[in-house]
């Protein structure tokens, strides 16, 4: 199983101290938090794609391919990829080129996004997002699968003898994950094309997950893949740890509280109750964490949020080193041990990552 | 017989409350008729009041809580609606839109509604004709043709020699919403939809 992070990217003011960080400073931070992950053994490093203040990361391929070249082991991903306001054309070459520069580690995660004014400004229209999410990837779909493509569809300039280049490294495209809380056609669109499923899991009860998750596996199997449980699946959850819960929860609250999205509505205690986040000690995490897999089934990727809401840069470092110190290891264990024969570990891996981990 | 499912929303804020008044006479009106065509009915009621701080925070953090969520699909479930709100500055209270913003759209579509409204004065029944009958129209919701406003001092007086008074209205008004009701096929079972992909992708022509 894959564990890492995934970051919104936001700038948001510490509420403890009223500061807020610079542009600068929080794509710098990034970077770190990156590195950071990888140092204490975590697998996968997500990043947002947003186009509007207060977020950072518009230029995800940018942002990745530096990472990629500061790190070894670390998959570099995205949370996600607007496959309905980016040209597919754009995606196919950008992400064929992060692939070569970062020998294969890459995959990505395609979602719609949800700023309404984000469709306008890309000349889009937000009433088609999900024709807009279905029509591009079978374009990115085909981009990276034939050499020479002819195209036309409904909301992109047709493409008569159109070679994206470059080509996908040794012919192997990246793997795709389809992220969405709640609408069924992108679990159909993953199962269909036997990509992966993600499940955002952070703003809304574990239900929606559950039936998403539930409705993917079964049409995975229904178009041939695999069965039901060899389906691809990964999950966000937002954790703050610390060695004793009662610091982590005292910590951890004036954040929520002011957290963009969520705060200044339920309390921490009503909001852990009745989404994935987690508040406390490694023990509280492992045993939260593990219990997603009572209604999703065994999973591939997980992947925590730990950057968002204001946290300093410190006390993100911290998170990571109790993470790859403390939690992450009894959850690599305790996964496995429950993981039936059969069912893939991880997402498929890049031939070219799987050589260089063999001969490691 | 099938049991028909009646629920009643009130957006009444007092205990003793006359919006849950009226939506409870709105309801037993509904019922004995139903229940003079030998039809088994089930009534409830759902009071605004005790979700309000639900309904904020579903504002803010974007999913309800399970009592909320239980609330929401006891209506969109329901074979009719009977939907009965106070009138605070000319319109219907803002908890009670604030209720219907957090229904999908589509869930109430065809569904039998009755409205009704209570208010201090009679000087604002149409209320129910500018306000209430609009939003159930956009939630193309079946709303019956009468609906009932309640005004303080329709409590206490009869009818007159020009108008009903308050009971023969909300009679009339549930038979008519009761007809509306059993006259509507039986709803289908709201299994998970799924579009297949070769449609979604035929549908943009792609295949």
């Amino acid at each position: 199983m894959q564990f890492g992070i995934f970051t919104v990217g936001d700038v948001t003011t510490d509420p403890t101290t009223g500061r807020t960080p610079t542009e600068h400073e929080r794509i710098k931070n990034t970077v770190a938090i990156a590195l950071k992950a990888e140092e204490v053994g975590l697998d996968v490093f997500a990043t947002g794609e947003h186009h509007n203040p207060p977020f950072v990361p518009s230029s995800p391929t940018t942002l990745l391919g530096h990472i990629a070249a500061r790190t070894e082991n670390l998959i570099l991903s995205t949370s996600t990829t607007l496959i309905t306001t980016n040209d597919p054309v754009k995606i196919a070459e950008d992400y064929a080129t992060l692939q070569h520069l970062a020998d294969g580690r890459v995959d990505l995660m395609m979602g719609r996004g949800n700023t309404g004014p984000v469709y306008p400004w890309f000349g889009q229209d937000i009433r088609q997002g999900i024709p807009l999410a279905i029509e591009n990837y079978a374009l990115l779909h085909k981009l990276w699968r034939e050499d020479v493509v002819d195209w036309e569809g409904k909301f992109r300039s047709a493409l008569q003898g159109f070679t994206s280049t470059p080509r996908p490294l040794d012919g192997v495209p990246p793997f795709v994950w389809h992220g969405s809380i709640r609408s069924p056609e992108i679990a159909e669109q993953a199962a269909y094309y036997g990509d992966g499923f993600f499940a955002n899991h952070i703003f809304w009860p574990k239900q929606h997950t559950e039936k998403m998750v539930r409705l993917y596996r079964q049409r995975y199997a229904h178009y041939g893949h695999g069965t039901p449980e060899q389906a691809i699946v990964g999950l966000g959850g937002q954790v703050f740890v610390r060695k004793n819960s009662q610091d982590a929860v005292r910590e951890f609250r004036p954040y929520f509280d002011n957290a963009p999205v969520y705060g200044h509505g339920p309390s921490l205690e009503e909001f852990t109750r009745e989404t994935p986040l987690t508040v406390g000690s490694p023990q509280e995490i492992i045993e939260r964490t593990l219990s997603f897999r009572d209604y999703v089934g065994d999973y591939q990727r997980q992947l925590f949020l730990v950057d968002h809401a204001g946290l300093p840069l410190k006390t993100v470092l911290e998170q990571l080193d109790i993470l790859g110190e403390e939690v992450v290891p009894v959850l690599r264990k305790e996964f496995a041990n429950l993981r039936p024969a059969g069912v893939p570990e991880t997402a498929p891996l890049h031939p070219a990552v799987t050589r260089t981990t063999q001969e490691v | 017989m099938q049991t028909l499912k009646l629920v009643a929303v009130s957006a009444g804020l007092s205990a003793p409350s006359s919006t849950r008044l009226l939506a409870d006479r709105l309801l037993q009106a509904a019922r004995y008729r139903l229940a003079e065509q030998e039809y088994a009915v089930d009534v409830e009621v759902v009071e605004l009041r005790d979700l309000a701080v639900d309904i904020a925070k579903n504002f803010v953090t974007g999913f309800p809580s399970a009592a909320l969520e239980e609330a929401v699909e006891k209506v969109t479930s329901a074979d009719g609606v009977i939907a009965v709100t106070p009138v605070f500055t000319a319109s219907y209270s803002g908890l009670f839109k604030s209720f219907f913003d957090l229904v999908d759209p589509s869930a109430l579509t065809g569904t039998p509604v009755l409205i009704g409204a209570t208010g201090g004065t009679a000087r604002h029944s149409l209320v129910l004709d500018h306000a209430l009958r609009p939003l159930f129209a956009y939630l193309r919701a079946s709303v019956s043709p009468t609906a009932v406003y309640a005004a303080s001092e329709d409590w206490g007086s009869g009818g007159d020699e020009y108008t009903e008074g308050l009971p023969a209205r909300i009679t009339r008004a549930g038979n008519e919403f009761a007809d509306t009701v059993a006259a509507r096929p039986a709803r289908r079972t709201d299994d998970e939809e799924i579009v297949p992909f070769e449609k979604q992708l035929a549908d943009l022509r792609l295949d």
